[in-house]
């Protein structure tokens, strides 16, 4: 297998939207592309998984309201309780609502953050990291497509021009 | 094609733009240098934070006896400003993030600069309960953490306590909502530096943000998550910030209907200072084709709507308090008694500047014109403030007890606070739009087809330039053919006749007396084409803007790259523009 790959850039997000929908149909392998805004059906049409950060964010959430009512339960009835105001502390129950405020920001404190976080060290972005789009252009108003080029490399090159590409590099990979 | 939007929307991105025009005027503030009124403003606005600073620093040193609070009237000034703040905070994420579950398009052009001000303005809130503890260096007393008491725990039964929980998640999480929304737009400033500095700081606060089609996708999810985390995050501070009232027993405060009352000022108030900061901005840094009169109009409503809201809660609360019949209920601060009484001024300023005038915005006239709606949005400040003012202040100064009823006076320290946090504020929003991409640049390129006007006109007259993709890709690959890359096999002695021919045309270079341009900046060329052309001898805008077809046709057999590209993107129009 080669090590080549061929960068194509395109200047239309429909365009590249078909040219996606093209290679994948000649079996040729997408490594990678690199748009300057959000492409809506890009990854459908490159056949990506759903990501589940949603779903890390409702157990995050949960995390937070379980860590809440312990914490709660611990300084309000636990460890030291109070006769504050008449209102009852005998039991967590009784002194819920009065706790349903602080319940409820840190389910959004812990389901922001730690999704946050995750969405950070999944897609290894955080401060100091380097930026890996091959061509300034790209967070401008370029589209690059970056295809592993497995045989014949003039063949590639002339199936992405047929796309409407308006420019192509073949690069050693890295 | 997937762009269509009904033609009865009125475009709202204006001036025939397209993608790389919009990656230009996005970055032209940063590469700029600042004029001189934004200096100006700064070195105001700077003085202003120093007062304030100082202010600050007697207030601490000596206690907050320094202020003019009294017996009776022991919250005042502080508190007005808190709750100032925290509302004007309020449509920052109330754009962002109601009008992002509402798909609402517009918010696009103004979603930055209103989070970054609520950003702003709730650092000026925080800073009020910090100062009022006045001994501050007990502060981490408020945090539930073991401290020298013992395991004294904060009580959280208490209204405050809950404000300090809300405030802080509520300032974590916009500036997190925030600053995720700014990487792809950092990324691009980045990608466009040409000062190592500059491109050394982009780098890093863009966290090395590629654009990979994966991490679009997250981008899309976190954004649209955060969005449905933030609505009732931003909905519950302002509700706990009313608990701080309502669940006192004072005549006036103890109402139930403070709450969504709290709220709705709060977004009517947040809107009417988004109105005079991007007023302002859309002209100083040349937004008027992104912030458009669809923005402002779009606004206006939803201040009309906030205050029409706030409007009836002054209506029932005055109803009820006549209709209890019982004489303390006199004196609150919407009453007849108030409106009669020593605080009539103020009342009368809270009725007028809310209730009153904003209703010109009914008329369209009036909606949609700028210097209309700037004069109408401080009037809604000044009037916020007065409303704040008026449920603390009016409502302590008279009690169950007439022998101590009283006035409060403010101090200078009391002023220069309040002087101090709105310096503080324009320090940190001048600051912002020198340095901060100002409109989120990556969604709007995303729904440019949609929404731009040249998109909306091609669509709707049937104009040819509206075409269907298969026929742009034709014409993509059509224009690729114009001299095949196989053909562009000059020996070396042609191409250097061919690079002197080109330079005769368009001119030689002198770096002695000559400056060097950033040949990046047209639409099409790279830095590696830019290399290409600095060693054929093109270094300035003005040679670019000479080409002609000939010429092209010339760089091209001399590069051999991409061909036809620079007679496309009309490369000497480009440069035409940028010359001047």
């Amino acid at each position: 297998m080669s090590s080549k790959v061929i960068h194509a850039l395109y200047d239309d997000d429909d365009v590249l939207l078909k040219a996606v929908k093209e290679v994948k149909a000649a079996h040729h392998h997408i490594e990678e592309i690199y748009t300057p805004f959000p492409v809506h059906g890009l990854d459908k049409a490159m056949g990506l998984e759903p990501t589940r950060l949603g779903i890390t964010a409702f157990m995050y959430g949960l995390t937070g309201l379980g860590f809440a009512v312990w914490f709660l339960n611990f300084i309000m009835i636990q460890d030291w309780p109070q006769n504050i105001g008449g209102k009852p502390s005998f039991s967590f129950a009784e002194n819920m609502p009065a706790f349903v405020p602080v319940m409820f920001e840190m389910t959004v404190f812990f389901a922001a953050h730690l999704m946050v976080i995750t969405f950070y060290m999944r897609s290894k972005i955080w401060p100091f990291r380097e930026a890996e789009n091959p061509d300034p252009r790209t967070t401008d108003d370029h589209f690059l497509m970056e295809v592993a080029v497995e045989g014949d490399e003039d063949k590639i090159a002339s199936l992405l021009k047929g796309t409407g590409a308006v420019e192509i590099n073949v690069k050693e990979k890295h | 094609m997937g762009h269509y939007e009904a033609p009865i929307r009125e475009a709202i991105i204006t001036g025939d733009k397209s993608y790389h025009d919009i990656t230009v005027d996005v970055a032209a503030p940063i590469e700029g240098k600042a004029n001189k009124k934004w200096w100006i403003a700064f070195i105001i606005s700077l003085v202003a934070f120093l007062w304030g600073v100082g202010a600050i620093a007697y207030t601490i040193g000596t206690g907050i006896g320094v202020w003019g609070l009294n017996n009776r009237i022991n919250w005042a000034w502080d508190i007005t400003n808190f709750v100032w703040w925290v509302g004007i905070g309020h449509a920052g994420t109330l754009i962002s993030a109601v009008l992002l579950l509402f798909r609402q398009k517009w918010r696009m052009g103004i979603n930055r600069s209103a989070e970054a001000m609520t950003i702003f303005a709730v650092v000026q809130a925080g800073l009020f309960p910090l100062i009022h503890m006045g001994r501050i260096w007990d502060g981490f007393y408020v945090l539930p953490i073991p401290n020298q008491l013992g395991s004294l725990w904060v009580n959280f039964n208490s209204p405050l306590l809950w404000d300090v929980f809300a405030i802080s998640t509520y300032l974590s999480v916009s500036l997190v909502f925030w600053w995720t929304g700014l990487l792809p737009d950092f990324a691009m400033i980045r990608d466009r530096a040409t000062k190592p500095f500059q491109k050394k700081i982009y780098s890093l606060v863009s966290f090395g943000w590629s654009g990979k089609a994966k991490d679009w996708q997250r981008f899309e999810e976190v954004s649209l998550v955060l969005a449905g985390l933030a609505t009732p995050l931003v909905l519950s501070v302002h509700t706990i910030v009313s608990f701080d009232f309502a669940t006192s027993v004072i005549p006036g405060w103890h109402s139930t209907v403070y709450p969504p009352y709290f709220v709705a000022g709060a977004v009517f108030s947040g809107f009417a200072m988004v109105q005079t900061l991007l007023l302002i901005m859309r002209k100083v840094s040349n937004l008027e084709y992104y912030i458009t009169r669809v923005h402002i109009e779009n606004m206006n409503k939803v201040i009309l709507v906030t205050g029409g809201i706030v409007t009836v809660a002054y209506l029932s609360e005055l109803f009820v308090g006549w209709y209890t019949g019982s004489s303390y209920e006199d004196f609150v601060y919407l009453s007849v008694g108030a409106a009669t009484g020593p605080y009539w001024w103020a009342f009368w300023s809270l009725i007028i500047c809310n209730s009153v005038i904003p209703q010109l915005f009914w008329f369209k006239k009036i909606r949609t014109n700028y210097i209309w709606t700037f004069i109408i949005s401080i009037f809604i400040n000044i009037g916020m403030w007065f409303e704040r003012f008026d449920i603390i202040v009016i409502n302590l100064s008279r009690g169950h007890l007439p022998s101590s009823w009283t006035m409060f006076s403010p101090t200078f320290v009391d002023i220069g606070i309040f002087i101090g946090t709105l310096g503080f504020f324009f320090v940190l929003f001048l600051l912002y739009a020198r340095t901060f991409p100002v409109i989120a640049q990556a969604e709007v390129k995303s729904i440019l087809k949609s929404t731009g006007d040249n998109y909306k006109r091609a669509r709707e007259g049937g104009d040819p330039v509206e075409k269907t993709i298969a026929e742009v890709v034709e014409q993509k690959v059509e224009a690729q053919t114009v001299t095949p890359a196989e053909e562009i096999i000059a020996d070396t002695d042609d191409k250097a006749a061919q690079t002197s021919n080109l330079l005769d045309t368009l001119g030689a270079f002198d770096p002695n007396t000559q400056q060097a341009d950033d040949l990046k900046k047209v639409k099409g060329i790279g830095p590696v084409m830019e290399k290409t052309l600095n060693q054929i001898g093109i270094y300035t805008f003005a040679q670019v803007s000479k080409m002609t077809k000939k010429e092209y046709d010339l760089l091209d057999s001399i590069t051999g790259s991409f061909p036809g590209r620079a007679e496309r993107d009309d490369w000497a129009g480009q440069a035409n523009k940028l010359k001047s």
